[in-house]
């Protein structure tokens, strides 16, 4: 049930960045570039996106359960802000703002057949690979 | 700042965030697991126990882009970084969103959907980042 449910769910995100244009990096930079010619487009798929989550997210926090798969509701509780998060945000942030492209987006577009988001996901991984190996 | 009227689509990208947000939040309360896309790629690279659901949701995720194109048009994806850039950019996103423990999803919309402010430092961090990042590459050099 749990792997239906993730199955589907990956197809709605899906859509959701296909319909939102967040698939397109041009509009991601359009974004992060306040001081040109400024698309503000992403502050509302945040906004939206924001705005359907929270009254699910406030549901699902006060249940002892998972609605569907009655397994004990542990969602993320730490409130710790280290170095890690930090450091390991402002990275992400440069690499985000160099080539317009996040996680879901490069998969999404890489799926589309975009030869550029293939070579982006596969530098992903590998950056992802390198996180094992290295002390934390 | 200058708001670039032809290129806003401010439906579309209610609509499909909004859509977004149903899916996080629905994979929340029905599972109790978190629609982060780093996570969900990291906890596979690391072979963890809940491999099933995290190839899942990636196969939603993957599938639905083949399907929208052999009836839709296919989505306008202009990527201008050089390979060299695509590179970089990959390996810092990988590896930063392992160490911060997060991405646009992850954090951006399932944390501040409740209200973490872990989640909320992290997006203030990769929000700026990525604004100087541009200021710089668009602007200075």
């Amino acid at each position: 049930m749990q792997t239906i449910v993730a199955l589907l769910t990956g197809v709605i995100f899906s859509l959701g960045l296909i319909i939102s244009g967040m698939v397109n990096p041009a509009k991601v930079i359009g974004f992060l570039n306040l001081a040109g010619q400024w698309d503000p487009s992403l502050a509302l798929v945040m906004a939206g996106g924001i705005a359907t989550a929270t009254p699910l997210f406030m549901w699902a926090k006060r249940r002892q359960k998972t609605l569907l798969t009655h397994e004990k509701m542990a969602l993320p509780t730490s409130t710790i802000i280290d170095r890690p998060l930090i450091g390991g945000s402002l990275l992400f942030g440069i690499g985000w703002g160099l080539a317009g492209i996040c996680p879901g987006p490069g998969l999404v577009a890489m799926a589309m057949g975009e030869s550029k988001a293939f070579i982006f996901v596969i530098a992903m991984l590998s950056g992802m690979f390198v996180f094992r190996l290295l002390p934390k | 700042m200058q708001i670039d009227w032809l290129q806003f689509t401010p439906w579309s990208a209610l609509l499909g965030g909004a859509l977004i947000g149903l899916a996080s939040g629905l994979l929340a309360l029905l599972t109790g697991k978190i629609a982060g896309i780093s996570g969900i790629l990291g906890g596979l690279l690391n072979a963890q126990s809940d491999m099933q659901w995290r190839a899942a949701f990636l196969l939603g995720l993957i599938l639905t882009p083949l399907f929208w194109m052999a009836f839709k048009t296919p989505a306008d994806i202009q990527i201008t970084a050089n390979t060299p850039t695509l590179i970089i950019a990959g390996l810092l996103v990988g590896l930063g969103t392992r160490y911060g423990n997060g991405c646009t999803s992850g954090h951006g919309i399932c944390g501040l959907s409740r209200f973490s402010i872990r989640s909320l430092a992290a997006v203030a961090s990769f929000m700026n980042a990525g604004f100087i990042t541009v200021l710089l590459t668009h602007h200075l050099f």
